[in-house]
């Protein structure tokens, strides 16, 4: 809400500054988003007359003029401007003046002719954007005087920004309302008398939707001349408003909804025919609005309609067929009350918001439309002339705004503010506020106005107390509250433990946006059924991510371009998939917390006692397994679409697939453009989150053996199943098998491999015996020459 | 006749100028050795008168003693050179980089998240999730703002193709009604409701894209129902985090009224830094109320008997203004240049 400083004091003038009234509107929830004067500063700059304007002698487009400034000569000023002309009156910076942008006017000589200031346009000034032409001006007014002055350039502009909860406050009254209630400045609201008629035309009106438009009033005025110009003072006012003035019927009826809040439609009586309907709009039917657009009307947009279909959508916009033009004669005015339900929203499905919709669907004082209506009249008559019929009202009561006295219980003020507020005090703070106040037994009963929508509940009443009282007057309490400890679960390892081991494994958490290309869902993630976005912000954010990967391996394209080669990722976040089951929070959706990472380029930063080697697989398994330490995941090797055939792998815990792991396919490092092959994996973030509680175990005091052996198998056999065997194998008293050498090559027979185990071997209660380490290893040998073929390694 | 005293400096000189210990055993030999000058000169003696034979033989016990001694200092003294030696060729060069040293770093908000929640733990509220996608009814209707409300135009919503009952959470707002329902039900049987001290981080989405706004961005949102809670409360909450949060007591908090279909009374609350980097003008940092009695009847609360205060704040702005990042896109494009900055 955008409005002069003149304007408000007009109807309250509070002994504030702007500058303090912007402050305290601000703390009392109109917050102020702008105070500035109408232009930018500037000095200089007189009203002058061109006497005369020759062509300059060396340039086409420029025209030595003749100018009085009500100096004792004429001053010859060069202007380039198409409407410089005799006659006219406009701004002038004399010399010495300095405009806004720092611009200072000095004597100068422009293709050979000297010139003794400038003329301005309207955007020299700063007071618009329009540079087509000098800024004409009032030609009655004197010459030599301060544009500043004259144009009442100093005037502050307000710019409050509404809430949506206080359409009360979007007119001159309604903020001059609360400017009474806040600084106990009288309120004087403009005197509005009724237009008596001086004709009888009536035109018929029926509330067909009577829920929706309860309240319609019609007026008839004939003879009016549209073509006049509108007054300086309220084109003034509009524009100071951030209105547009158009011509003087429609800025009769924007000044009088700015100075109200009443939005007004004018019709060209001679468009209509027969009586006005307010009613639902019928199937398929269409309407061509002010604004250009042709719309099919859905059933539940209220039309203003006559007997040849809908002229408007009530309270919203009118239609084009039906509009004022400056040929209009006969004028019917409209002044109604739509209730807010029956207007929210619609605009914003056709994509447009009007200033009648913004305020109906907020909710219009209902008992303003008549002294709209005559307040309208009366300026039509003044300002265009004509003669107007009586006020045809119709009203069904019954669907009109009831809202009943609200109780308010003293003592909860208090209660809910943590202050002591007497009950002589809220009712002198609601009083201020307009409401009517009476106590009675126990309750403060208080009618709200009609005008405030935002009053339905006794918190609503205590809002108004704390916002009059002063939000800043209610002191910062520290809470006192019984002592308990909250939960720490220590099977359970927090999201910050989670991110803390990665980041000491030289990891940096990402987060990368929820939405990403369906191209990628269905192509990298094989993903025949995406869960799209009705309206994305990008074509290539459309789709809810299923995986973490796509926004690691963007993540990776970002700093590749940035010649970052090595790269080392995480991000602990949501992915979204389809999930029909009954148990999802919300339904068709599973969404569970992930946690992925990348590595890509050298394996280790450059350091002078390592030689340089890219990631593998290997590397990220490691930082995997220490993520999920002390429990020890197990790997099977399965295909993945995003990953290497070869190089992937689902990883399972305690039995239960929580992700996977893997190098990224070779076809999509390509289409990425990413040089080398990243390492992923990503897992259910719960399974990472999961740790057992240690349990003591005593320790063994006998000597602890170790024994190595190392076997010779087909190169194809997994290096779990060898390890399987071995632990099947073996007694409690094998604490520990490792495997520590993997040998290919010479020794080895071609489609072999050597895989070398070292057993750490200690019995609980006594020294081991010769014969019994022996038998183990016996029994090793045996379990996997049988199962796998394997030979024992001749040293 | 043999000079005791001129053997054990003739001992002396000899064992210093040994360098090495094989040197000093031959040394050793020739003094104290069977054919060493100390056994001749004992030998030599044998042909003295007793009286004398005693008296001489003592001096030469005496300095063969001395000679020992001697001898044994200076084995020592080589051997303790030879490990100087040793332990000055192994010298490493302890300005050479280590290995494996470097580590990686948090995002920039969930190091502010982290911070914040153990801030709010400290106060006794527990942290809480819920879905980012979200029903219609959680996200809008359970807190008053039903469809058609104007108040959705504050919201630009997300919605998905297909389902007209789903958005993406626009606010983090929607784990309060989640976290009501489940306390009240979890509750509903004990005598007396305990009160409910949730924050809900997390994130949320806007149809919104510039240098100050993000499809997806981090809210916080807090949560405390119980008997006695009141606006002052709110405010004391509320500036004690924000202090604590930013570590300094120059630091001015100021609530002013405001609208939020789920609160009343609400209010929007701005800082102003009075020292340091940031000094200067208000800076809006979040929004807050007294909930709304009909959303603690949809948590399942009856307002009769308890109320309640709920604020939400934007987590990449506190991040933002704790370590003076000007752009919110950085946050989003995962660039190492920036986020190494983050340790």
């Amino acid at each position: 809400m955008k409005f002069p400083e003149r304007w408000l004091r007009e109807f309250c003038d509070s002994p504030l500054s702007a500058e303090e009234l912007g402050e305290r509107l601000t703390m009392a929830g109109l917050e102020l988003e702008s105070l500035e004067p109408v232009a930018p500063p500037f000095t200089g700059v007189v009203t002058a007359r061109i006497l005369s304007a020759e062509p300059h002698p060396n340039a086409d487009k420029l025209r030595v003029c003749q100018v009085d400034v009500g100096g004792e000569a004429p001053l010859q000023i060069v202007c380039g401007a198409p409407n410089a002309r005799a006659g006219i009156v406009v701004p002038c910076a004399l010399v010495g003046a300095q405009l806004p942008g720092g611009l200072a006017i000095k004597r100068a000589k422009l293709r050979g002719v000297e010139s003794q200031g400038m003329l301005c346009s309207a955007r020299e000034l700063g007071l618009s954007e329009d540079h087509s032409g000098l800024l004409e001006l009032d030609p009655a007014l004197p010459v030599g005087a301060d544009v500043r002055q004259v144009l009442e350039l100093d005037e502050a502009v307000f710019d409050v920004s509404l809430t949506p909860n206080r359409a009360d406050c979007l007119s001159i009254l309604g903020i001059a309302r609360e400017v009474s209630a806040l600084t106990e400045a009288p309120l004087h609201p403009p005197r509005i008398d009724p237009v008596a008629a001086t004709l009888d035309a009536v035109r018929p009106i029926r509330l067909a939707a009577p829920e929706a438009c309860p309240r319609y009033l019609g007026r008839v005025i004939r003879g009016v001349d549209a073509k006049r110009p509108t007054p300086e003072w309220m084109r003034r006012r509009l524009e100071r408003s951030g209105v547009r003035a158009i011509h003087l019927l429609v800025d009769i009826t924007n000044y009088v909804m700015l100075e109200l809040g009443q939005p007004l439609h004018a019709f060209d009586e001679a468009t209509l025919q027969g009586g006005i309907t307010v009613r639902w709009a019928q199937p398929g039917e269409t309407l061509a609005l002010l604004n250009e657009q042709r719309i099919t009307l859905a059933p539940d947009v209220l039309v203003i309609a006559d007997e040849g279909g809908p002229l408007a959508m009530a309270g919203i916009m009118g239609g084009e067929g039906s509009g004022i033009t400056l040929d209009t004669t006969d004028v019917f005015l409209e002044s109604a009350f739509f209730a807010p339900a029956a207007v929210a929203g619609r605009a914003r499905r056709y994509g447009f918001v009007s200033e009648a919709s913004h305020r109906f669907e907020r909710g219009v004082d209902p008992e303003l439309p008549r002294r709209a209506l005559e307040r309208a009249t009366a300026l039509v008559l003044e300002l265009a002339g004509g003669s107007a019929g009586p006020i045809n009202e119709a009203v069904a009561s019954e669907h009109l705004p009831r809202r009943g006295p609200i109780r308010l219980r003293p003592e909860k003020v208090p209660a809910v503010l943590g202050i002591p507020v007497t009950p002589e005090r809220v009712v002198s703070l609601l009083r201020r506020d307009f409401l009517d106040v009476r106590q009675e037994e126990g309750a403060i009963v208080a009618q709200a106005p009609s005008w405030r929508f935002d009053l339905a509940l006794e918190e609503d009443l205590i809002e108004e107390v704390a916002r009059l009282h002063g939000y800043d007057e209610i002191p910062a309490l520290t809470p006192l509250a019984p002592m308990a400890p909250l939960p720490v679960p220590e099977a359970e390892r927090t999201n910050a433990e989670v991110r803390a081991r990665l980041v000491l494994r030289d990891y940096h958490e990402v987060i990368t946006y929820a939405f990403i290309d369906e191209a990628l869902e269905r192509e990298l993630l094989a993903n025949e059924d995406p869960i799209l976005l009705a309206n994305p912000i990008a074509r290539n954010m459309n789709a809810m991510r299923s995986s973490l990967w796509p926004g690691l391996l963007q993540a990776l394209q970002t700093n590749r371009k940035r010649q970052q080669a090595r790269v080392r990722l995480f991000e602990l976040g949501r992915c979204f998939l389809r999930d029909e089951s009954a148990g999802a929070t919300v339904a068709g959706f599973a969404q569970p917390l992930r946690l992925a990472a990348l590595a890509a380029g050298p394996a280790g930063a450059e350091q002078w006692g390592a030689s340089p080697r890219p990631v593998d697989f290997y590397d990220l398994k490691g930082d995997l397994e220490a993520l999920l330490a002390p429990l020890t995941p197990r790997f099977e090797p399965a295909p993945h679409p995003a990953l290497h055939p070869g190089r992937s792998a689902r990883v399972l815990l305690e039995g239960q697939p929580i992700g996977w792991i893997g190098e990224l396919h070779p076809e999509w490092v390509q289409r990425l453009e990413l040089g080398t092959a990243p390492q992923l994996f990503e897992l259910a973030l719960e399974a990472v989150r999961h740790r057992p509680i240690p349990r003591y175990l005593p320790v063994s005091r006998q000597p602890v053996v170790q024994r190595d052996l190392a076997f010779v198998v087909d190169a194809n056999v997994p290096a779990q199943a060898l390890l399987d065997a071995l632990h099947g194998e073996s007694p409690v008293w094998v604490r520990q098998i490792t495997l520590f050498d993997v040998y290919q090559g010479q020794g080895v027979e071609p489609g072999k491999r050597s895989l070398a185990f070292r057993f750490t071997l200690q019995h609980d209660e006594h020294t081991l015996t010769d014969e019994e380490i022996e038998s183990l290893l016996q029994r090793l040998r045996a379990r996997l020459e049988t199962e796998f073929g394997a030979r024992l390694r001749q040293q | 006749m043999i000079d005791p005293d001129g053997l054990v400096e003739a001992a002396r000189q000899a064992f210093a100028a040994a360098t090495d210990p094989a040197e000093l055993e031959r040394v050793k030999a020739r003094f104290l050795g069977k054919a060493g000058v100390v056994t001749e000169a004992l030998k030599s003696l044998a042909n003295l008168p007793l009286d004398e034979r005693k008296r001489a033989g003592a001096a030469i016990n005496r300095a063969k003693a001395q000679i020992e001694t001697l001898l044994e200092e200076a084995r020592e003294a080589l051997a303790r050179s030879r490990l100087e030696a040793q332990l000055a060729a192994q010298a490493l060069d302890v300005t050479l980089p280590g290995r494996n040293g470097s580590i990686g770093g948090l995002h920039p908000v969930t190091r502010t998240l982290e911070r914040v929640e153990a801030l709010f733990r400290s106060m006794g509220f527990s942290s809480v999730d819920g879905p980012e996608i979200e029903t219609d009814w959680h996200n809008f209707t359970a807190l008053n703002t039903p469809a058609d409300h104007p108040a959705r135009s504050m919201h630009d919503t997300f919605y998905l193709q297909g389902r007209d009952d789903v958005v993406l959470r626009t606010h983090t707002s929607p784990v309060q009604i989640r976290a009501m329902l489940e306390h009240t039900a979890r509750h509903r049987e004990a005598a007396s409701m305990p009160d409910l001290r949730v924050i809900v981080p997390g994130r949320v989405y806007r149809v919104d894209s510039d240098a100050t706004h993000s499809p997806m961005f981090h809210q916080l949102e807090g949560l405390w129902v119980g008997r006695d809670v009141a606006f002052a409360h709110l405010k004391g909450i509320i500036a004690s985090f924000l202090r604590a949060f930013f570590e300094t007591e120059a630091l001015a908090v100021r609530f002013r009224p405001s609208f939020f279909p789920f609160t009343e009374p609400s209010a929007e609350i701005d800082v102003r830094f009075t020292s340091g980097a940031l000094e200067g003008r208000w800076l809006e940092i979040a929004g807050c109320g007294m909930v709304h009695p009909q959303v603690l009847r949809n948590g399942g609360f009856d307002p009769e008997s308890v109320r309640g205060f709920a604020f939400g704040m934007g987590l990449d702005r506190l991040t933002m203004l704790r370590y003076g990042i000007n752009d919110l896109r950085l946050f989003f494009e995962s660039d190492l240049r920036f986020l190494a900055q983050f340790r």
